[in-house]
C-alpha cells in the first residue's frame, strides 16, 4: 500500500486492474485504492508479470502493505543465466541470426566464443517475433484498438475491463519464482529492467519499447545493441505487432460496417481567425507549449460534443445511451502500423493549452506504447485528423459502440468570398460519419455546425 | 609508432630515453632563452635527483643551474618572484610529497596571484616534480598527487607520457603566460624509444589517442599510459577494441577529446594512480557523464591505486596500483 | 630632531616635489623643514585613511577582515623614505600604510575596499590583497610568511640580470616563527640577495605575545645569524626609521646582500577591526600611544617652531579632502560584474567553461 498523501496511515484496495499472469510496465496504474480523502490509482514502479495479488478488493492494509508480486517477465527470464560473451560474439550472432541464449559457451567462465557461434544452428525466425504474438497486455498500443467495450459505467469500471481483456491473452507461464531466492547462488533479477542510458536514448528515437526488449548486459540490463535488434526485429518483413494490431482493426471496422448504418456530412471550415489567435498566443509561449491547430479542432469538436449529446455516447442493446462527459478519442496512428485511440477525458473542460498538453503526452506515449489502461478505454466520441497525412477531406468509419467520428483533414489555402469579397483563407474540411440508428442528419449538422462557430470564436475556447 | 615507451630490443640504435628527451628539452630552453634557468635541490653537482640535468651545470654554469637548500617553499617562491620578475625560472622538485612543504607558494601564490591582482600580475614559471610509485619507495616517495594540483584554478597541469611528449613538454610549458606543473613519473625516466624527428612541438593542449578502438575508451595518464596501452593490445585478442587516450595536460581537461571518444566507443574505463576518492577519476567520469550519458552504454569504470599509503614491498606495491590485468578486467564488465 | 636625518636628507635634493608644491605657508622653509612636513602628511594620510577605514567597515560599506595600521605609520612612512619607483614592496595583510606610502592613490585603495571595478585589484583583493605592478607593489599577501620566498626570487632576477634595484619585504613578529622566513633569510643570505627585511615586530602575532611565541625574542640578532647584516629601529619615530632604511638601502644597492631591520612598534587597534584586546592590558596599549609617530613628530616640529596650528591644520584639512574624494570615487565607481567573474585566472586558457 503506497503512501499517497502525507497524512495517509492506510488503504482500502477497491478495485485490482491487472490479474495473476498480467504483464506490467513500470507507470502502469493496476490498482485503484480508496482512501480517507478518494480514491486514487496505484501505478507501479516495476515491469514483469503479476505473480499475486496480496491484498483482495475491500480490504483495507496499512501503508506499506505489500499489494502484489511482481516477477520478471518472460523475456528477462533467461537473461539472468545468459552466459557472457564478447561483442563481436554478438554482432556475429546477430548476422547468423544465432540466439545466444541457445549456444554452450566453450570458453573460460561459459564465454561463447566465435567458434561457438559458427559451430552453432541458425534460428529460422528472428528471435524473440513469436514470443509478441502472446503477449499483448494492458500497455500493449495494439491493444487499444480493439478494446471497445458497451455501456455507460464509471471511468474505474471501464479499467477494470481493460485489464480483465488484457487477461484474457494467453499466459500459458508458471507464476515467476521471487526473486529474493538468492540463496541458490544464482545471480538476483534485477528489480526491474535496467538499461542504459543509450540504449533508453536510443529506445525513444527508434520507437522501442524498452520493456519488451531481452537486456544482455550485467543483471540483464538493456543495452544499445539489445535495443537496435530490437528495432531491427521490429522493422522485419512479418512483424508480429502489426498483425495484431490489423486483425483487431479488421475485426472491429468490418462490425462496424456490418452494424451501422453510416451517413456522411462534411463542412469547409474557415480558419483565419482561429489561426491567428493562435499564433498570437504562440507568441506568449515557450516553444514547448506552443499550440498546433489540432489543439484547437479538438476542444471545438470537445465543446461541440458537450452542446449535442446526442452523437457523443454508445449505442448499446438498449439504443443510444450519451456519455456522461466528453472522453474524446484521439486516433493515432502507431509506427508499427495499426492505430491506438487514446482518450482525452473531460475534454470539454480542458484549456486549449491543456488540450495541447494532454495531445503531446498522449501522442508520444500512445506511440511508446505506454498508454495507461484508462487512457485507452472506451471513448464516447473520437476525432480522426488526417491532415498531416496530406489529405483534405476524411470520411471514416465508427468505432462501435461509438456513434460518431469526426474526421478532419489539412488546412490549406482557398479562395473564399467573404462578405462578398473574394479572398485566400486558410479552410479545413471538417466531416461526420455518424450512426443513422442513433441520430439523424439534422443533428449531426448541429455538431459540425456548433464546431464550425467555436472556431470563428477563438478566444472562447 | 615513434612514441612507444617500452625498452628497444636494441639499445645501442638511436633510441632516446624519457629521461635524456626531458634534458634535451631543459638543454634547448636554456640555450634558447636568457630569462629561462633551472633551480632545485641537486640540479647542479649532483646531477638532478634522478639524472635529469646531469651535464647542464658545465654547459651553463651555476648562475642558471642553481643548486638549492633544502627550502621547497623559499626556492619554489623564489621562482614565483622571478617569474613575476619577468625571468622564466624551471623549478625542480624531487617528488610530488616533497611538493607538499611548498603548497603554500604554489596554491596561494602562483595559482592565485594573476586574479588576485585583478590581472596585472602573472606566474611564467615551471616547476617539475617527480610522481607516481612503481620503484619501491616506499610511502613518502611515491604517490600520486597531481589530481590534488589539477584540482587548482590557474595552474596548467601537464603529465608527459611519450618520449616526444618528454622532450617537447617544456617549451610548451615555457610558452604559458601561468604556472606550470610538470609531473614526470618516475618510472617512466628509463623507458625508451626513437624521437620523432620530424615532430618539433606537440600540442599539450589536447588529449591524444594513442590507439584506435570502437568498443571501450581507456582513458589514462602518464605511467598509466603504457599499461593502457598493453591492455588494449590484449583486448584486440579477445575481440574487445580499446580506445586509449592519453590526457597529457590534467589541467584544464581536454573533455572533447575525452567526450568525443566515448561518443564512439559507449564505455569508458578511466585509469588513475591516484587514490580512487576524490580524484581526478572521478572528475573524468563525471565529465563524462554530464556531456555524454546518454551516449552511456554501461556504467564507467574506474581503475585507481588501492586506497593505502604505497607500501615498500614489491608484491604489495603491484597489487597497490593499477595494473593492465585490472585495467582488462575493467574493460570487460564495461562490454559485457 | 632635523639633524637626525640630516646626513641622508640634506645633501639629497626632495624627489617628492609635487607633493611640496602644495605645501602651505610653514613658519620655517629649509628643507629638512619641507622633508618633516612631508612625512607628517604622508603618516597623517595613512592615519586618517585607516579612521575612515573603521567608520566604512562600521556602517558595513566595506566587508571582509581589515587590519589597520594606526601606529605603525612610522614604518611604512620612514621605510619608503629610502626606496625609490625601481625597487619592488612586498607587503602583508595589513598593508594599507605600505600601499599608500609606495603611492598607490588613495581612491585605487579605497575603490578596492569597495570591491569595485576601479580598485587597485579590481575587486579580486579587497583589503588583504592589494597589487599595483606598475609601481611594482606586490601585495598583498595574506599568509603569514607567505610574502618572503616572493621577495628573495624577485631580488634574484635582479640579482641575476645585474640590476640595481632591491627589493622591500614587510612583515611581522609572527611570521619570524614561519618556516618561510627562515628558509628565505637563508637562501637570500646565501645567494646575496638584494632583500631588505622589514619586520614590523609590533610585539603580537594577532592575540600571541612575542614572549609566548618565540623562546629568544631579539628577532634582530636571531635574523643576524643567517650572516646578513640585522639591527632594531625604533619603529615609533620616523626619522629612526628612514635612517636606518637608508643605510641599508645603500648598502643594499652597493651588493653586500640582504639586510634586516627589526622596526619594534605597536599597533593601537585591534589585531583586524574589532577584537576583545583580551590579550593586552589597556594600560599598555595607552602607554604606546604616548610614542604615537604622528603626534610625535608634530609635536617635535611645533616645539622646533616649524609647525603651528593653523598649518596643522591646514594639512588636516588637505588630507580630509584627499579621504573624501577617495570614499566619493569609490561610492560611484562601477562594480566589476559578475559576467567577467572568470576573469584574470589563466592569461592563456580562459577557463570559461559554463
Amino acid at each position: 500500500m503506497p503512501s499517497l498523501g502525507a497524512d495517509m496511515d492506510d488503504g482500502t484496495l477497491s478495485q485490482w486492474l491487472v490479474h495473476p499472469g498480467d504483464r506490467v510496465a513500470r507507470g502502469d496504474v493496476i490498482a485503484v485504492v480508496e482512501t480517507a480523502k478518494s480514491a486514487i490509482e496505484v501505478e507501479c514502479f516495476e515491469s514483469g508479470t503479476v505473480d499475486a495479488l496480496l491484498v483482495d478488493e475491500g480490504t483495507t492494509v496499512p501503508v506499506g502493505t505489500p499489494l502484489a508480486r511482481i516477477g520478471p517477465s518472460a523475456e528477462d527470464r533467461p537473461t539472468a543465466d545468459r552466459p557472457p560473451s564478447t561483442p563481436l560474439v554478438r554482432r556475429l550472432a546477430q548476422d547468423r541470426h544465432v540466439d545466444l541464449a541457445a549456444v554452450h559457451g566453450s570458453g573460460p567462465g561459459g564465454r561463447i566464443t566465435r567458434a561457438d557461434v559458427e559451430h552453432a544452428e541458425p534460428e529460422l525466425e528472428p528471435a524473440r517475433a513469436p514470443e509478441r504474438d502472446t503477449t499483448a497486455g494492458p500497455s500493449e498500443p495494439t491493444g487499444t484498438g480493439i478494446r471497445r467495450q458497451q455501456g455507460t459505467e464509471s471511468a474505474r469500471r471501464r479499467r477494470s475491463r481493460g485489464g480483465a481483456e488484457a487477461k484474457t491473452a494467453p499466459t500459458a507461464r508458471p507464476p515467476r519464482p521471487v526473486r529474493s531466492d538468492d540463496s541458490t547462488g544464482q545471480r538476483q533479477a534485477p528489480q526491474r529492467a535496467k538499461s542504459s542510458p543509450l540504449a533508453r536514448r536510443l529506445a525513444a528515437e527508434l520507437g522501442v519499447d524498452l520493456g519488451e526488449v531481452t537486456g544482455t548486459g550485467r543483471g540483464g540490463t538493456v543495452r544499445a545493441q539489445d535495443v537496435r535488434s530490437a528495432a531491427a526485429a521490429e522493422g522485419a518483413p512479418q512483424p508480429a505487432v502489426p498483425d495484431v494490431a490489423r486483425a483487431a482493426t479488421a475485426r472491429l471496422m468490418s462490425r462496424s460496417k456490418r452494424e451501422i448504418p453510416h451517413f456522411y456530412l462534411s463542412t469547409t471550415v474557415d480558419m483565419a481567425a482561429a489561426l491567428e489567435w493562435m499564433r498570437a498566443r504562440n507568441r506568449e509561449l515557450p516553444l514547448s507549449a506552443r499550440l498546433v491547430p489540432a489543439a484547437l479542432m479538438l476542444k471545438a469538436v470537445a465543446l461541440a460534443a458537450r452542446k449535442v449529446p446526442e452523437l457523443n455516447g454508445h449505442w448499446g442493446v438498449s439504443g443510444f445511451v450519451p456519455a456522461e462527459e466528453v472522453r474524446l478519442g484521439v486516433a493515432v496512428s502507431l509506427r508499427g502500423g495499426g492505430l491506438a485511440a487514446p482518450a482525452l477525458a473531460h475534454a470539454d473542460a480542458l484549456s486549449v493549452a491543456e488540450v495541447m498538453a494532454a495531445l503531446k503526452d498522449l501522442v508520444a506515449r500512445a506511440r511508446g506504447g505506454r498508454l495507461r489502461a484508462s487512457e485507452t478505454a472506451d471513448p464516447s466520441l473520437t476525432v480522426t485528423n488526417l491532415g498531416d497525412q496530406g489529405v483534405e477531406a476524411v470520411f471514416g468509419v465508427v468505432y462501435p459502440p461509438q456513434v460518431a467520428l469526426v474526421g478532419l483533414g489539412r488546412i490549406v489555402e482557398r479562395p473564399v468570398a467573404v462578405n462578398g469579397l473574394l479572398g485566400v483563407r486558410p479552410v479545413v474540411t471538417a466531416t461526420l460519419s455518424a450512426d443513422h440508428r442513433a441520430a439523424d442528419g439534422a443533428t449531426g449538422a448541429r455538431l459540425l455546425t456548433t464546431m464550425e462557430k467555436l472556431l470563428q470564436r477563438p478566444e472562447e475556447l | 609508432m615513434s612514441t612507444r615507451t617500452r625498452p628497444r630490443a636494441h639499445p645501442d640504435d638511436d633510441t632516446t630515453t624519457y629521461r635524456e628527451a626531458l634534458r634535451e628539452g631543459l638543454r634547448e630552453a636554456l640555450a634558447s632563452d636568457d630569462r629561462v634557468f633551472l633551480m632545485g635541490e641537486d640540479v647542479g653537482r649532483y646531477g638532478g635527483c634522478f639524472g635529469v640535468s646531469l651535464g647542464l651545470l658545465e654547459e651553463f654554469g651555476p648562475e642558471r643551474i642553481r643548486d638549492t637548500p633544502l627550502s621547497e617553499s623559499a626556492f619554489v617562491g623564489a621562482g614565483i618572484g622571478a617569474a613575476l620578475a619577468g625571468m622564466r625560472p624551471v623549478v625542480e622538485i624531487m617528488t610530488v610529497n616533497f611538493s607538499l612543504l611548498a603548497l603554500d607558494q604554489i596554491l596561494n601564490n602562483a595559482a592565485t596571484l594573476r586574479h588576485m591582482s585583478g590581472g596585472q600580475l602573472g606566474v611564467p614559471l615551471v616547476i617539475r616534480m617527480t610522481t607516481g610509485a612503481g620503484r619501491q619507495l616506499a610511502a613518502q616517495h611515491s604517490h600520486s598527487l597531481e589530481g590534488w594540483y589539477a584540482h587548482i584554478p590557474g595552474l596548467r597541469v601537464l603529465a608527459p607520457a611519450t618520449i616526444d611528449d618528454a622532450r617537447h613538454v617544456l617549451s610548451a610549458a615555457l610558452a604559458d603566460p601561468d604556472p606550470v606543473l610538470i609531473f614526470e613519473h618516475g618510472s617512466l625516466y628509463n623507458a625508451a624509444g626513437t624521437l620523432d624527428p620530424a615532430v618539433h612541438q606537440v600540442d599539450l593542449d589536447h588529449a591524444a589517442v594513442r590507439r584506435q578502438g570502437t568498443d571501450v575508451t581507456v582513458v589514462a595518464y602518464s605511467g598509466c599510459v603504457s599499461k593502457a596501452l598493453e591492455a588494449a593490445e590484449e583486448l584486440a585478442g579477445e575481440g574487445i577494441g580499446a580506445e586509449v587516450v592519453d590526457l597529457r595536460t590534467l589541467r584544464p581537461l581536454d573533455d572533447a577529446t575525452i567526450v568525443g571518444s566515448v561518443r564512439r566507443t559507449h564505455r569508458a574505463v578511466v585509469v588513475d594512480e591516484g587514490w580512487r576518492s576524490g580524484s581526478l577519476s572521478a572528475e573524468i567520469e563525471s565529465r563524462i557523464c554530464e556531456q555524454a550519458f546518454f551516449e552511456l552504454d554501461a556504467p564507467v569504470e574506474r581503475v585507481c591505486s588501492a586506497e593505502v599509503p604505497i607500501p615498500y614491498a614489491r608484491r604489495l606495491e603491484e597489487a597497490a596500483l593499477p595494473q593492465s590485468a585490472g585495467i582488462m578486467a575493467a574493460a570487460r564488465r564495461v562490454v559485457g | 630632531m632635523a639633524t637626525a636625518h640630516g646626513g641622508t636628507s640634506a645633501g639629497t635634493p626632495k624627489a617628492k616635489s609635487p607633493r611640496r608644491a602644495h605645501a602651505p605657508a610653514a613658519p620655517s622653509r629649509t628643507p629638512a623643514a619641507a622633508h618633516d612636513l612631508d612625512l607628517l602628511r604622508r603618516m597623517l594620510l595613512i592615519r586618517r585613511f585607516e579612521e575612515r577605514c573603521v567608520e566604512l567597515y562600521s556602517a558595513a560599506t566595506i566587508r571582509g577582515f581589515v587590519h589597520l595600521y594606526i601606529g605603525e605609520e612610522a614604518v611604512a612612512v620612514g621605510v619608503h623614505q629610502a626606496l625609490d619607483e625601481r625597487d619592488a614592496v612586498v607587503s602583508t595583510y595589513r598593508e594599507h600604510g605600505h600601499a599608500l606610502a609606495r603611492g598607490i592613490p588613495p581612491e585605487a585603495v579605497m575603490a578596492e575596499m569597495y570591491g569595485k571595478s576601479t580598485g587597485c585589484s579590481h575587486g579580486r583583493g579587497g583589503s588583504m590583497h592589494l597589487f599595483d605592478a606598475g609601481r611594482r607593489f606586490y601585495g598583498g599577501n595574506a599568509i603569514v610568511g607567505g610574502g618572503l620566498p616572493l621577495a628573495a626570487g624577485l631580488a634574484l632576477a635582479d640579482r641575476m640580470r645585474g640590476e640595481p634595484r632591491v627589493t622591500c619585504c614587510f612583515f611581522g613578529d609572527g611570521a619570524f616563527a614561519e618556516g618561510e622566513f627562515h628558509e628565505t633569510a637563508n637562501l637570500a643570505a646565501l645567494w646575496g640577495l638584494p632583500v631588505l627585511f622589514v619586520c614590523e615586530n609590533n610585539l603580537y602575532a594577532m592575540g600571541t605575545a612575542l614572549a609566548r611565541e618565540h623562546a629568544q625574542t631579539d628577532l634582530a640578532m636571531r635574523a643576524a645569524s643567517y650572516g646578513m647584516a640585522a639591527w632594531a629601529v625604533d619603529g615609533m619615530d620616523v626619522h629612526a626609521v628612514e635612517k636606518a632604511a637608508r643605510g641599508a638601502v645603500e648598502s643594499l644597492r652597493a651588493g653586500s646582500g640582504p639586510h634586516f631591520l627589526e622596526m619594534r612598534t605597536y599597533r593601537f587597534r585591534a589585531h583586524s577591526m574589532y577584537d576583545p584586546d583580551r590579550y593586552r592590558p589597556k594600560d599598555e596599549v595607552e602607554e604606546w600611544k604616548r610614542h604615537d609617530p604622528v603626534t610625535g613628530l608634530a609635536d617635535g616640529m611645533r616645539t622646533s617652531g616649524l609647525l603651528d596650528a593653523a598649518a596643522l591644520e591646514d594639512l588636516e584639512h588637505r588630507v580630509a579632502e584627499e579621504i573624501d574624494d577617495a570614499v566619493r570615487a569609490a561610492e560611484q565607481a562601477p562594480e566589476e560584474p559578475a559576467e567577467d567573474l572568470l576573469l584574470h585566472v589563466t592569461g592563456r586558457h580562459e577557463e570559461a567553461q559554463a
